[in-house]
């Protein structure tokens, strides 16, 4: 503790410099902390995904749907506790621009699968009786304000017409990133007004009795229906939430590149501030040494210094991007969800640590090769 | 009593013994000292006096273990320290030599105290004993009243008075200083050399110093010239201090 200060003093000896060092490694943390909350809304609530549910589609693709009558086949079979079912809508609201996601699901079953949507009873009883209820999120809610009994136009796309929906209750989530920005609505008023594809559902939710089951209950489910002119693929949900995901590309490469690049960037800009720094202060180093300081500690010193840089600037960055990136969140809701995790932010900022330490490790080597007599000669 | 000739009975304090230093640039080898013997005991004030190039810096570093001589040995306070790896040499520096250089050297984003306060941040003094220590130590030197003030905010001659003060701090065998008054004005060197004088009076340190000055040298106890590595003359000067 006692070196700390000698830290500290060489840091703020340039000032205009060290700030602009901090603020690489701030801008830089802020961005990462931003990709991370970005591929985390991609992922679709993998993360977040049941470990006890299966997600059942249709083998060759998941817009293709699966007959309504398997619902009773996939309960019959072993090792299922509960059978429920969604179907995609992709109504529009008002604008084109004002996407976000709209399901129809099983009035009577969606709620229990899904005990991660906390609804309250009041919403849930008016969910029951009102055939054109539906169900917003907090985060959907709270983007347009909406409220309980507002009525919601959507004009259908895959079912044309006027959709009009009367907002039942409103439902959180029960972790930080599961996702409230959605709608869900009843499947039976679906099935009643829609034109064609009467009778099927857009993929099955199966509840497992026990979730290290999963493996097993797959490729029962599979083989159940193989050979059939609807054959399923099962997935678990954390898997068919990574295949939804997809579809929007390889976005997590895309991110991991960027993220990457700039730490690279980063590692160079710093490591060549710190090798001019060393530079800049031979002769003190030189001193240093006379009066007793190893080379390792005078090593140690720099390394310190380095380190010191970049755990400010990540942690003013991690700090910005998990007070800025739910604001941005609220104002592009197709991105997902998007927040900074507490492993985001422990990452980050060990990441930051270990570029900051990576960029000082050559000049203070550098430092602590230096011969004495060879530094006092050029003072 | 300092002697020259390698004869002593090796009670000095510090003991030289047939030293030689050989740098080779563009391949060729350059003698700067040859086969130098030199005996100081504790309380010597001695000053190396010598034209440019004649070997004094590089007497005074091998002295403080800064460098390490081609042969020969350097045997200060029991110590040999000519066969001390540079790990234990660095150690033995922080207890042994106190140094003052021509330019001052110090660490200007510290304050002064903190300067002197440098050594003993590598000793296991506590807080409240490296204040004391180090205010006295800025006593010594008259500057109890600038501690806080950063070299920038002190004269040539006050920033010389800091770093003796650094440089006796850690109360060392023995002071190093490589023309100490090199860059000051008549005014301030006097000052100097009236700290360094006291230091060895009253303070029973042993001073060897290197100075083109020679009002400065005659402070010293003893001047011995350096003429091409050799140390050729030893003079009585004007007594010590």
């Amino acid at each position: 503790m006692k070196f700390f200060r000698l830290v500290w003093a060489n840091l703020r000896r340039k000032k205009v410099r060290t700030t602009l060092t901090i603020g690489s490694f701030l801008v830089a943390l802020f961005l990462f902390g931003l990709l991370a909350a970005v591929r985390m809304g991609f992922r679709g609530g993998a993360d977040a995904a049941g470990a006890d549910r299966l997600n059942v589609i249709n083998r060759v693709s998941l817009i293709l749907p699966l007959p309504f009558s398997y619902r009773d086949r996939l309960l019959r079979s072993p090792g299922i506790k509960a059978v429920t079912h969604a179907t995609w809508f992709g109504g529009v609201y008002q604008d084109e621009r004002n996407f976000f996601p709209q399901i129809a699901v099983d009035k009577d079953t969606w709620f229990d699968v899904y005990t991660d949507y906390a609804v309250s009873p009041e919403g849930r009883d008016a969910f029951m009786r009102d055939r054109q209820a539906c169900m917003v999120g907090r985060a959907l809610a709270k983007r347009f304000g909406f409220k309980v009994g507002d009525r919601i136009p959507l004009r259908g796309t895959i079912w044309s017409g006027n959709w009009e929906f009367n907002i039942a209750g409103i439902y959180d989530g029960d972790r930080p990133d599961t996702d409230t920005s959605g709608m869900f609505f009843r499947a039976d008023y679906l099935e009643e007004r829609r034109a064609f594809g009467k009778g099927t559902v857009g993929w099955y939710v199966v509840q497992l009795l026990n979730p290290d089951d999963g493996l097993r209950v797959s490729r029962a489910i599979d083989d159940l229906f193989a050979n059939s002119p609807f054959e399923t693929l099962t997935q678990t949900e954390k898997a068919f939430a990574a295949s939804f995901a997809k579809q929007m590309g390889n976005v997590e490469l895309l991110i991991m590149t960027i993220g990457s690049v700039v730490f690279f960037t980063l590692l160079l800009v710093t490591g060549n501030t710190m090798a001019i720094a060393v530079r800049e202060r031979s002769g003190e180093l030189a001193v240093m040494k006379t009066v007793g300081f190893s080379d390792v500690r005078v090593l140690g010193l720099i390394l310190a210094e380095a380190v010191l840089i970049a755990g400010q600037g990540g942690l003013i960055g991690l700090t910005l991007a998990k007070l800025v990136i739910p604001g941005l969140s609220r104002a592009l809701p197709m991105l997902g969800v998007l927040y900074v995790s507490p492993l985001t932010f422990v990452v980050g900022f060990v990441l930051a640590l270990a570029v900051g330490a990576a960029a000082g490790l050559l000049p203070a080597i550098g430092a602590m090769r230096l011969r004495v007599v060879d530094a006092l000669r050029r003072i | 009593m300092v002697r020259i000739d390698g004869k002593g009975n090796g009670s000095c304090l510090v003991c030289v013994r047939n030293l030689d230093k050989i740098y080779t640039r563009g391949g060729e080898d350059i003698h700067v000292l040859q086969g130098l013997n030199l005996e100081v005991e504790a309380g010597d004030f001695v000053a190396f006096m010598g034209p440019s190039g004649s070997g004094k810096t590089t007497l005074l570093n091998l002295l403080g273990g800064l460098d390490l001589p081609t042969s020969g040995s350097i045997v200060v306070a029991g110590d040999e320290i000519t066969r001390m790896s540079a790990g234990k040499l660095t150690s033995w520096r922080a207890r042994h030599v106190g140094f003052i250089f021509q330019l001052y050297n110090l660490i200007p984003v510290l304050t002064a105290f903190q300067n002197v306060e440098l050594p003993l941040l590598l000793t296991k003094l506590s807080k409240a004993e490296r204040r004391k220590h180090v205010e006295t130590a800025l006593a010594i030197v008259g500057l109890a009243d600038r501690m806080s003030h950063y070299p920038r905010q002190l004269s040539g001659g006050q920033e010389q008075r800091v770093a003796i003060a650094r440089a006796i701090v850690a109360d060392p065998t023995f002071l190093l200083c490589d023309e100490p008054t090199g860059d000051l004005d008549r005014k301030a060197a006097d000052e100097i050399m009236e700290i360094i004088g006291r230091l060895v009076k009253e303070h029973g340190k042993t001073v060897l110093m290197v100075s083109h000055d020679p009002r400065a040298a005659e402070r010293a106890g003893v001047v011995l010239h350096l003429d091409k590595g050799v140390l050729v003359e030893a003079a009585e000067a004007g007594g010590r201090g």
